[in-house]
């Protein structure tokens, strides 16, 4: 069972201190979303843990600093699903998808069936198999963003970090994405997203981390997080969270006043 | 087409393409006395022609053709950008400036080698100055400038060498050398070329699935194993040895880089390793067809080939240049 494990990681960019002494533990099949206002650090502390940015302290996968590893070694046990949509060149989507196999093919050497049939796999699991031919950059926000996920999954990898994986899309593809997410944490993965939606976070993720100026102001179940005191400080809003039913749900009321 | 027909096709291209370089030229030889040349049992005219002339001018051509096609499927691959290509980019030229300073300063008299070595120094200054003038910006704009701005440093350069050089012919060469020619090439070029092509070519070779992965952008593609770092240095070191030893013989022929990608792409998958090989296949059919057109057109002084090859990349610019207003 793989594991994850941030031990006071921090992120300079520039002068910068974006994430600061950081650690945490993440477990083999659990869903973690990490929530935080835009500039908090939750997109930089998802890029040290693969090793994308350097980093003091250490994170650590099974025990292996990510950052002494071989790239294509780290890449077959992190997946990384980067933020945005953008792609340079017109690929069909499973060309696209069949990236994800890159970290294990050796330098010249063709496509194993094995790597075919992972393909396979990660395009049903995503539900894109109907669109195989279709140029990726002709395709639907929607469409586009389960390709992408494709590409991820075809990796096979234990571990998938996805940044802002609902970016720009509606709430009904939303749903799409956060269900395979929660797919893949019930199948044994360890998962963790970067997150906006408090609402989505609080349905779907078995733990919440919220950061705040690059460091961890929370970590719990959604249900233990998620008050109207942490949103005020965060976030600075006034918020009520309804906490009958099935999940949290937050609901918004607008900036909150300064105390007189 | 079949994909899988593309290669064999571009090779038989090719290969006519080369024997026709071998058919043609000012002096009208027949087959049958080329053939005899060929075996061995030809008259010393036929004879001279075909192997001092002929044949190191066609050996060049598909060589020097080879690498520029690929050198330019591989930046646009690496750049994202379908407009990278070593004359757009400012490398060809920076090659001649260091070719010219080789040979107009005396250099080249020191050791044979000496002159593509500073030809290939003259590429991969220029790129390294290019990639940190552009940063990491993805935008085509801001790495045409970078490489507008290499490239007129590079012929200035080219113009001052040669305008200040003691050598009262020098003004006659500086056409060959920003222009390029194959005019009058013996098998001495073909070696001072060809191991630069080859291990030019290698390196944009090795690995061209790195820039693949490169579609999805920088962050991605590390996470997909690909080592970023590493893959600009081969793409710099690789583009500037193959780029400096083919301008290091036949000056800076342009645009040959931009044509042949464009042209493959729409054969292939898209993908940028796709394009890489059919690119240097292409681009040698390209660059001896231009040759057996300048040496057939008649004029009083041979055409230089980058002046076809220029012309054969207008409409390039202008295909963009309509996507970009959206005309078509």
């Amino acid at each position: 069972m793989v594991t994850l494990t941030l031990d006071r990681v921090g992120v300079a960019l520039g002068r910068r201190r974006v994430v600061r002494d950081v650690s945490a533990a993440f477990a083999a099949g659990t869903l973690t979303g990490i929530v935080g206002p835009n500039g908090a650090g939750k997109s930089t502390l998802a890029r040290a843990m693969l090793a994308l940015v350097p980093a003091t302290g250490a994170v650590r996968i099974d025990g292996d600093d990510v950052a002494a590893l071989p790239r294509a070694g780290l890449a077959r046990r992190i997946a990384y699903l980067p933020q945005g949509q953008t792609l340079h060149w017109p690929l069909t989507v499973e060309r696209l998808v069949g990236l994800g196999r890159l970290p294990h093919l050796a330098p010249m050497s063709r496509i194993a069936d094995g790597d075919a049939a992972a393909i396979e796999r990660a395009m049903a699991r995503a539900d894109v198999l109907d669109l195989r031919d279709r140029i990726a950059t002709e395709l639907s926000g929607g469409e586009r963003a389960r390709t992408l996920f494709a590409r991820a999954l075809a990796v096979e990898a234990p571990a998938l970090i996805a940044d802002e994986p609902l970016a720009s899309l509606d709430p009904g593809h939303q749903i799409d994405v956060m269900e395979l997410l929660r797919a893949e944490a019930d199948t044994g993965k360890l998962v963790i997203a970067v997150l906006h939606d408090l609402t989505m976070a609080a349905r779907y993720c078995d733990r919440l981390l919220v950061i705040d100026r690059g460091t961890i102001l929370a970590d719990g179940t959604p249900r233990d997080v998620l008050t109207p005191d942490l949103l005020r400080a965060v976030y600075g809003i006034d918020a009520r969270i309804e906490t009958g039913g099935d999940w949290p749900t937050v609901t918004t009321f607008g900036r909150a006043q300064p105390p007189d | 087409m079949r994909r899988s027909l593309l290669l064999p096709l571009l090779a038989a291209l090719t290969l006519a393409a080369a024997i026709a370089s071998l058919l043609f030229g000012p002096v009208d030889l027949s087959v049958g006395r080329l053939l005899a040349a060929a075996s061995g049992h030809g008259d010393p005219i036929a004879t001279t022609i075909l192997f001092e002339l002929r044949l190191p001018r066609t050996a060049l051509a598909l060589a020097v053709g080879a690498i520029l096609g690929l050198a330019g499927a591989a930046l646009q691959g690496y750049l994202r950008n379908p407009l990278a290509e070593p004359s757009v980019l400012g490398t060809s030229n920076a090659a001649a400036l260091g070719g010219v300073a080789a040979l107009y300063f005396g250099f080249a008299q020191i050791h044979p080698a000496v002159l593509p070595l500073l030809a290939i120094g003259g590429a991969l200054f220029s790129l390294a100055l290019l990639f940190a003038l552009a940063g990491r910006s993805e935008s085509p704009l801001t790495l045409i400038l970078a490489g507008l701005a290499v490239g007129t440093l590079a012929v200035a350069g080219t113009s001052l060498a040669l305008n200040l050089s003691p050598n009262p012919f020098a003004a006659m060469e500086i056409m060959t050398w920003l222009l390029g020619s194959l005019e009058n090439r013996s098998f001495e070029h073909v070696r001072i070329a060809l191991p630069c092509v080859v291990i030019g070519a290698a390196m944009l070779l090795w690995n061209s699935r790195a820039l693949d992965a490169l579609t999805l952008g920088e962050d991605a593609a590390q996470a997909l194993g690909v080592d970023i770092r590493r893959l600009r240095l081969r793409l710099l070191v690789g583009t500037a040895i193959g780029v400096g030893g083919a301008v290091a013989v036949a000056g800076a022929i342009g645009f040959v880089g931009l044509i042949v990608p464009h042209l493959i792409r729409p054969l292939t998958d898209r993908s940028p390793s796709a394009t890489l090989l059919p690119s240097a296949i292409g681009g040698a059919a390209l660059l001896v067809l231009a040759d057996i057109g300048v040496r057939i057109v008649p004029t009083t002084n041979e055409l230089k080939l980058g002046v076809v090859t220029a012309f054969l990349g207008v409409p390039i610019f202008l295909v963009h240049l309509m996507r970009e207003k959206r005309i078509w």
